[in-house]
């Protein structure tokens, strides 16, 4: 078909995909930018009609933003944070993967189920669940365990706990419909070359796999660094969570609990700058590992 | 965590503003209504966010009276959480018409231009109140912006079965309180006197005001910001060193452990507001009528003071096109006997109305064992001093929470948390442009 012919029907059949995109992304991100170059300006006390008035300042609170200590310790809490979370669960995602995969498991279905599970419950709700026990006087397991869930150092590890738990489901199952996915003849020709179920698993599975697992990092990078329920559930339950704990945190706290929404603005706009850098320069990274095929 | 929170989230952002452009018709129909000739008005319909329990049974009241001005409720969560979303709706331009406003909250709100001047619907009124208390709803200005609910002076609620059992006396300075900490801890290793929490600026705020602190003041047209004064120092010292000493715990209020701890006597006081008998009927129902309430500590022997913790006002917006319904009903919930009876039966508050509070009968059911229990209030009451509080109260307050939340932990001084919340609400100010008197 020539390209005259196509009339407006592609535009046509775009249009709902345009229109949702500019309705809920687009225009959001161009009020973000622009909400992000103003700041308040009050005259005296403050009170009263027009005591209060929007100026225009430019790139100030992007700078403010940049130069903001607190959120840079945010950024370092997150990526220890994120570090542990991306290892422990994608490890264990793979590793379940595999086990149900692999042909001598009993349970199969039982356990697909159970450990998809978690995801089902809504993070606030597994983080509630979660601090229950890791509450003193409230928890089965601390006095088993004899350790404090939530001092200093160890609440970071129960955060990525609550969020190993919720997410292992996901992962895995992406991995596990991939696995399906390949052809059982090419185990058939591994195990006639003499392979053991453990040879095939590191040596057929997981490159097939890569596109997924790769897949599933930027998944979990993405989300690490917008971490927010865990910290901001956990938070009323011990005094070892600031208000900035992570920067999404510190961009509600900016919003909502000292109403400076342009401060806010900036500071979301900064964290989706590096959340693209570092999901893309990871994507960059592995492509060529990843991606040989295409 | 979840890795398609921005699918979920988009997802949510869609029904909500599908949901919103749904019900943006109803809303408006009072504007338009308001346009159209007096005659062709159906009833007035207001929307009203407050967080007391059975508000809705109340305005039923209200409703079946007054057929041409109709009030919807609608429940809120309580706390920072209510104030932030009022002032985001505000922005958005669709606040409700009637607000319950906490009177630390009230100067935002002002600052953020949300709220009407009631000045001329509420000249009226103005004698059924306090003086400190009608202080919290005009800040001292000629405007009034809002009519006072109820308040919350604070008391001292303590288990009196333990505190016969360990033979300890009622504190009546802060310094026998220490001391009483110290024998509980004798007399029950596992057991605390009480708990230093981080997390409630508002009950800390109290007691700063009992010891004389004046965070705010307005000088003419500029802010006066005083918050690391003497007296803060004072009680941010006193509790950093019993908390330092291990005499009383650092667990926060209101979370399952403190529940817990309140239910099996492992908590023996807790400094509150007149209000606590609801939230320990709820939280620690196993010790009913196992508690009592006494007057706070005291910092001089022989003194009488008390500070507020909590307390709210009717609000109106400022944006209402019916701002003279909305008034009337605000008046008539905070004023009419029926009412404040009401306010204080279904809704368990503690009336700010004056001719109310000495009209209080019979002790909350929790305090069964107390028959004098709003006596005792509304002696307590008079004596509780107040202050007018900033226009950036959230500032202050989150810098409450992570500043003791970081001594707490680090085991630093409180002073240094204290410091640290004057300066982030001047810096906070300064950034805004407020003029500030140093």
């Amino acid at each position: 078909m020539k390209r005259s012919e196509r009339g407006p029907w592609p535009y046509l059949f775009l249009t709902p995909a345009i229109v949702l995109f500019t309705l809920f992304l687009a225009v959001p991100i161009g009020y973000t930018v622009y909400l992000a170059m103003l700041r308040t300006r009050v005259s005296g006390l403050g009170l009263g009609r027009g005591a209060r008035r929007e100026v225009f300042v430019g790139f100030d609170n992007f700078a403010a933003a940049l130069a903001d200590t607190e959120l840079w310790s945010g950024w370092l809490r997150v990526l220890g944070y994120g570090a542990l979370v991306l290892v422990v669960m994608l490890g264990l995602a793979l590793l379940f993967a595999l086990l149900l995969d692999s042909a001598r498991v009993r349970l199969a279905r039982f356990s697909r189920i159970a450990i998809f599970l978690p995801y089902a419950v809504p993070g606030v709700a597994a983080t509630l669940l979660w601090g229950f026990l890791y509450l003193p006087s409230l928890s089965p397991i601390r006095d088993v365990l004899n350790v404090d869930f939530l001092d200093a150092t160890t609440v970071t590890y129960s955060m990525a706990n609550v969020a190993v738990w919720g997410g292992v489901g996901f992962n895995m199952l992406v991995l596990y419909t991939t696995l399906r996915a390949i052809p059982r003849d090419l185990y058939e020709a591994a195990r006639l070359d003499g392979a053991s179920e453990f040879q095939i698993a590191v040596r057929v599975k997981i490159p097939i796999l890569t596109p997924a697992i790769v897949l599933t990092t930027v998944f979990s990078i993405i989300a690490t660094i917008q971490v927010f329920t865990e910290p901001t559930t956990l938070r009323p339950l011990t005094n070892t969570i600031s208000s900035t704990w992570s920067p999404l945190m510190k961009v509600y706290r900016d919003a909502f609990v000292t109403g400076d929404l342009y401060s806010a603005a900036a500071t979301s706009i900064v964290i989706a700058a590096i959340s693209l850098v570092l999901s893309f320069g990871f994507l960059r990274v592995v492509r060529n590992h990843a991606f040989r095929e295409g | 965590m979840r890795a398609n929170r921005l699918g979920a989230f988009l997802a949510v952002a869609l029904t909500a503003t599908l949901a919103s452009c749904g019900s943006s018709e109803p809303t408006e129909s009072p504007e338009a209504a308001q346009s159209r000739p007096a005659s062709a008005q159906g009833p007035v319909k207001l929307t009203y966010w407050t967080w007391a329990p059975n508000m809705d049974k109340i305005v039923e009241v209200w409703n079946k009276a007054h057929p041409d001005i109709q009030v919807t409720v609608s429940k809120q969560a309580g706390g920072d959480d209510a104030a932030a979303k009022y002032l985001t709706a505000a922005k958005a331009g669709n606040p409700p018409d009637v607000v319950q406003a906490e009177y630390q909250h009230l100067p935002s709100f002002i600052a953020a231009d949300a709220v009407a001047d009631l000045k001329a619907e509420t000249a009226s009124i103005k004698g059924e109140f306090s003086e400190g208390l009608w202080g919290l709803v005009t800040l001292g200005t000629e405007a009034v912006y809002g009519i006072p609910q109820d308040s919350g002076p604070m008391m001292l609620f303590y288990r009196q079965d333990l505190f016969d059992k360990y033979g300890i006396e009622v504190p009546k300075t802060w310094q026998e309180y220490g001391e009483a900490a110290r024998t509980v801890r004798k007399k029950d290793p596992k057991a605390y006197l009480g708990t230093f929490s981080s997390k409630d600026p508002g009950a800390f705020t109290g007691l700063a005001q009992q010891a004389g602190a004046q965070w705010w003041s307005i000088n003419g047209e500029s802010w006066k910001v005083n918050i690391a004064d003497e007296p803060t120092r004072k009680v941010a010292d006193f509790w950093g060193a019993l908390v330092k000493e291990g005499a009383i715990d650092d667990m926060p209020y209101f979370t399952p452990e403190w529940n817990k701890a309140l239910n099996d006597g492992k908590l023996l006081t807790w400094p509150s507001a007149v209000w606590a008998p609801g939230v320990l009927s709820s939280n620690a129902p196993k010790a009913k009528g196992k508690w009592a309430a006494a007057p706070l500590p005291q910092w001089n022997a022989g003194e009488s003071f008390s500070g507020f913790w909590g307390g709210s006002s009717t609000a109106v917006s400022a944006k209402t096109p019916n701002k003279a319904a909305a008034a009337q009903f605000a008046t008539w919930l905070n004023t009419d006997p029926a009412a404040i009876e009401l306010l204080v039966k279904e809704a368990a508050i503690y009336p700010a109305a004056t001719k109310a509070q000495s009209a209080l009968g019979a002790a909350p059911e929790y305090f069964a064992n107390q028959p004098d229990f709003w006596q005792q209030a509304a002696a307590v009451s008079a004596g509780a001093r107040g202050f007018t509080f900033g226009p950036n109260v959230g500032v202050t307050y989150n810098a409450f929470k992570d500043g003791f939340d970081k001594a707490l932990q680090d085991g630093t001084p409180f002073t240094g948390a204290v410091q640290g919340m004057q300066d982030a609400t001047v810096a906070d100010m300064r950034k805004s442009g407020f003029t500030i008197a140093s």
